[in-house]
């Protein structure tokens, strides 16, 4: 069952919901939001976007396989943490930077986690809702 | 010391790729490593013969009072010495013995990392570093046992072996951590110092025998020895290095070790000695009874292990000289005897002794070590175990408790292995007649270096044994005593009842032998009592826990989903309710419940409106007769949850309510869409019985959180959130800043999960995808 209206809606909404993403992910430290919610976001629009057209269609449009991701996301949440350790502090200290960067604002290990985690929650739901959609 | 932890582990990892660069002369070169090892502990004997002690650590884990930090005395030197020089003969002998074997490199790689562990577990400091090595050991023992890992006995053999010291393991351990709580410290130079303190702790007895189990199961006590001879599965090498020379005297080292901290007591006395005892007649007695070379050998390693447990129980300073020297001549004997008994086996395919005879004229070399060993091991002079014996009887004789009997049963045991020491020399040897399956011939050089180095040791430290008991065994049993002990070792001691011993247990113990067939015989038909052993013990035990688990998996796991909800809310709800009605003054939860409900907040009609909605919901999910609708329906109820907490402030929560609701409902759809069409399954009783747990569940949650939320909450956590979250973290959604940085492990700890269910989940779908085609 194909929608042209859900279709057409869809290649307009995917990118504006990736960037709601990606601004939840960052104000999350601040204000309602984060990596996990941002994630979830993310997940939904391209969930949506395969829905809307065939899974294979998502995945054309995410280009890095959701099992690269979910390592990738695994792999930055900790190195994250190991920053902290190779300078001789316990595993997982937060550490910032001393000047803030304009509009993403202050910039330190905590923030890299969260893309972590947002990266990692964007692979697990896309791994196996992709893979059950194929069926 | 360090670095040669440290090189092992390296060298261990580097070993396979080296052998299949170099092949054949890959056994000599990794030798280099261990006979480095020794020069370096050679080395260190001047420091450690005046009485110094060498130590490092490095923090570990500082704040758990762990450090990886080692110390070397006399007595871990005596063994570093063993470990390190039989090592580097084993490691050269099994590029003979197992020469084109194509997991060669494997074996290397396994035994160096064996060598390390053992290296560490004699050379640690601290009680928890000792711990890791010693299990490090165990597990090396499991892959050598079951190098051959094609034929079923040498699996079930390395299982057995893994299962028992592994038991033993886990106790040590618990005894490890307690003594550390007695003595307020886990490093060995601490708890050295306050013996005292320990003995007169509370838990010095719990400590003690979870520690005697430990050392009781990896050194092979009765009745825990018959892991011992089932592991004569291994290569000979293996045989040899760790399962006669090194890794079953750790338990031995350990009761040596910490006989300063936890010995002098009777408990003490009278545990180790009995179990020592009872071992070393054990032993001896079946070796007799053996037919297989190794099983032999195996049994009277049994023996030996139960005659050194005896000495340190002891707890004289003779018996742990005695001990001490003991140690290293079974050592240099076994050892010998032990690779000696591989070329037997390599060049005539057989370790029957039935079948062996001759061998002096085929292999002189290899029968010349057998021979020099067997001696050693009958106690002959001028061989060192001649020396051993000796002190062995002297030690006896001055026991503290039961003397006599001691000496009685050690007597016997000495007789049986004179005559087990005849069985192994003098027919394989001398023989006119040869039954194997093939003639032999003198095995290579590089097979038979390894014995021959050993049991000419055995002769030379028993013509000059002065340097030894100044360099080696002295330190040894200073640091056994804690205080600094000067040790004579000759071969002549004079006309006395110790000499007088001897000889009269030569003498029965050659007549023993002559009358051999007949005690076998008659053992055969005593052989029923095995069938009660403690083998069959260990079978039992084993086969009830797979016979538990089997019925316990199929009372829970009946593989449907509603069955694991039902048991899941039936346990919460009856755990629940129990601590309510035994724990709980149920006046003041019923007084909590009322004030909870008229506490006389406002409730506004946007809110009666969700809840509303939401038990809407929950009717239409309950009643529907279509699963599309039922899902549709628990959605409502979702976004109805998510709207609540958007009412009550929690931003965050709606949020992720909302989103993950969303992709709740397409992973069902997704999945309902592969469903069989709908169908009542449950009858009438089965919709009861849900809907009483449902309802009790639920009442059961609404209750406590009432009652809960009735009490102000006075934690200390809020407010530290609250004033620490800009100033610590820098960050002012207080939410975001627990789940990234306050409590950034779990939360890494949840995504980890979260990863491998996705994986899970992926490999279930693909299988069945591939299964289908």
């Amino acid at each position: 069952m194909r929608s042209l209206i859900l279709s057409i809606a869809t290649r307009y909404l995917l990118p504006l919901l990736l960037l709601f993403s990606v601004f939840i992910l960052i104000r999350g430290h601040n204000e309602p939001g984060g990596g996990f919610i941002g994630g979830l976001i993310a997940a939904a629009a391209l969930i949506l976007y395969g829905l809307a057209y065939t899974p294979a269609h998502a995945r054309r449009v995410l280009r890095i396989s959701p099992r690269v991701l979910l390592g990738v996301g695994l792999t930055v949440a900790l190195g994250s943490g190991l920053i902290s350790l190779a300078i001789g502090r316990p595993f997982m200290t937060g550490l910032w930077l001393e000047q803030s960067v304009p509009i993403l604002g202050k910039l330190g290990t905590p923030v890299l986690f969260d893309i972590g985690v947002y990266l990692t929650v964007i692979g697990v739901a896309l791994l196996i809702l992709l893979t059950m959609a194929e069926e | 010391m360090f670095v040669v932890i440290f090189s092992g582990f390296l060298f261990a990892a580097l070993a396979p790729a080296l052998y299949r660069g170099l092949n054949r002369g890959t056994g000599w070169l990794l030798a280099l490593l261990p006979a480095g090892y020794f020069a370096y502990f050679l080395n260190q004997m001047c420091v450690i013969a005046d009485g110094g002690t060498v130590t490092a650590a490095y923090p570990w884990v500082p704040s758990l009072g762990v450090s990886f930090s080692f110390y070397l005395d006399g007595l871990s030197l005596l063994f570093a010495l063993i470990v390190s020089g039989i090592g580097a003969l084993v490691v050269i002998y099994a590029g003979g013995y197992l020469a084109g074997n194509p997991f060669l490199g494997r074996f290397y790689a396994i035994i160096l990392l064996f060598m390390t562990a053992m290296l560490g577990l004699v050379l640690a400091g601290n009680l928890l570093t000792l711990f890791v090595f010693w299990e490090l050991t165990s597990i090396t023992s499991y892959l050598l046992i079951g190098f051959k890992h094609q034929y079923e006995a040498s699996r079930a053999a390395a299982w057995q072996a893994l299962l028992v010291t592994g038991a033993g393991g886990l106790a040590l351990m618990a005894g490890l951590v307690l003594l550390g709580q007695a003595g307020d410290s886990y490093e060995l130079a601490v708890l050295l110092e306050r013996g005292d303190a320990v003995r007169s702790s509370a838990l010095y007895l719990p400590a003690l025998l979870l520690i005697l189990a430990g050392a009781f199961t990896k050194s092979a006590q009765f009745p825990f020895y018959f892991w011992l001879p089932g592991a004569m599965q291994a290569p000979a090498p293996v045989s040899a290095y760790l399962h006669s020379a090194t890794m079953v005297k750790a338990g031995i080292y350990l009761l040596t070790r910490l006989s300063p901290v936890l010995g002098g007591t009777p408990e003490w006395q009278y545990l180790v000695t009995l179990f020592g005892v009872v071992t070393m007649a054990f032993g001896a007695v079946l070796s007799l009874m053996q037919v297989d070379l190794k099983r032999i050998l195996a049994f009277s390693t049994v023996s030996t292990l139960g005659a050194l447990t005896l000495l340190v129980g002891l707890d004289t300073t003779l018996s742990l000289k005695a001990a001490m020297v003991l140690l290293l001549v079974h050592s240099l004997y076994k050892g010998a005897l032990f690779l000696a008994a591989g070329n037997i086996e390599h060049e005539s395919d057989t370790r029957d002794i039935r079948l062996l005879g001759g061998l002096i004229r085929y292999m002189p070399v290899t029968t010349a070590a057998v021979g020099l060993a067997a001696f050693s091991m009958a106690g002959f002079p001028p061989l060192l175990g001649f020396i051993s014996k000796e002190l062995l009887y002297e030690a006896k004789l001055q026991a503290p408790q039961a003397g006599p009997f001691v000496l009685a049963v050690g007597v016997l045991a000495n007789v049986f292995l004179v005559a087990v020491a005849g069985v192994l020399s003098v027919r394989p040897l001398f023989r006119r007649k040869f039954e194997a399956p093939r003639t032999p011939h003198e095995a290579p050089p590089v097979m038979w270096f390894g014995p021959f180095v050993l049991a000419g040791l055995g002769l030379a430290a028993g013509l000059f044994p002065e340097p030894l008991a100044d360099c080696v065994i002295g330190p040894a049993v200073s640091a056994a005593r804690a205080q600094p002990t000067e040790v004579k070792l000759a071969l002549w001691h004079g006309l006395n009842p110790v000499l007088a011993l001897s000889i009269a247990t030569v003498l029965c113990g050659v007549g023993l032998y002559l009358v051999r067939r007949r005690v076998r015989r008659l053992a055969e038909r005593l052989s029923f009592l095995a069938a009660y052993g403690p083998e069959r013990g260990y079978d039992l035990a084993l086969h009830g826990l797979i016979e538990l688990a089997r019925w316990q998996t199929r009372g829970l796991q009946s593989g449907y989903l509603r069955m694991y909800l039902l048991t899941i809310l039936a346990t919460t709800v009856g755990l629940s309710l129990y601590t309510l009605l035994t724990r709980i003054d149920l006046a003041a939860f019923a007084a909590g419940l009322v004030t909870s409900l008229s506490s006389g907040e406002t409730v506004y009609l946007h809110e009666v409106a969700v809840a509303l909605v939401i038990m809407a919901g929950i009717l239409a999910a309950v009643r529907s007769r279509s699963r599309l609708a039922a899902v549709a329906a628990l959605g409502v109820v979702g976004y109805g949850m998510a709207l609540l907490y958007i009412f009550f402030g929690a931003p965050d929560l709606a949020m992720t309510q909302f989103t993950i609701e969303t992709l709740t409902v397409i992973l069902l759809v997704l999945v309902l869409y592969r469903l069989p069409k709908f169908a009542r399954l449950s009858g009438q009783t089965a919709r009861i019985r849900d809907t009483v747990v449902a309802l009790l569940a639920g009442g059961l949650m609404a209750a406590l959180v009432l009652v809960v939320t009735s009490v102000p909450l006075r934690s200390a956590l809020s407010p530290f959130f609250i004033e620490n979250s800009v100033a610590l973290a820098k960050g002012r959604n207080i939410v975001n800043v627990i789940l990234v940085d306050f409590r950034g492990i779990d939360t890494m700890g949840e995504i980890t999960v979260l990863g491998v269910a996705a994986i899970g989940v992926y490999a279930l779908l693909r299988l069945k995808l591939s299964g289908e085609e």
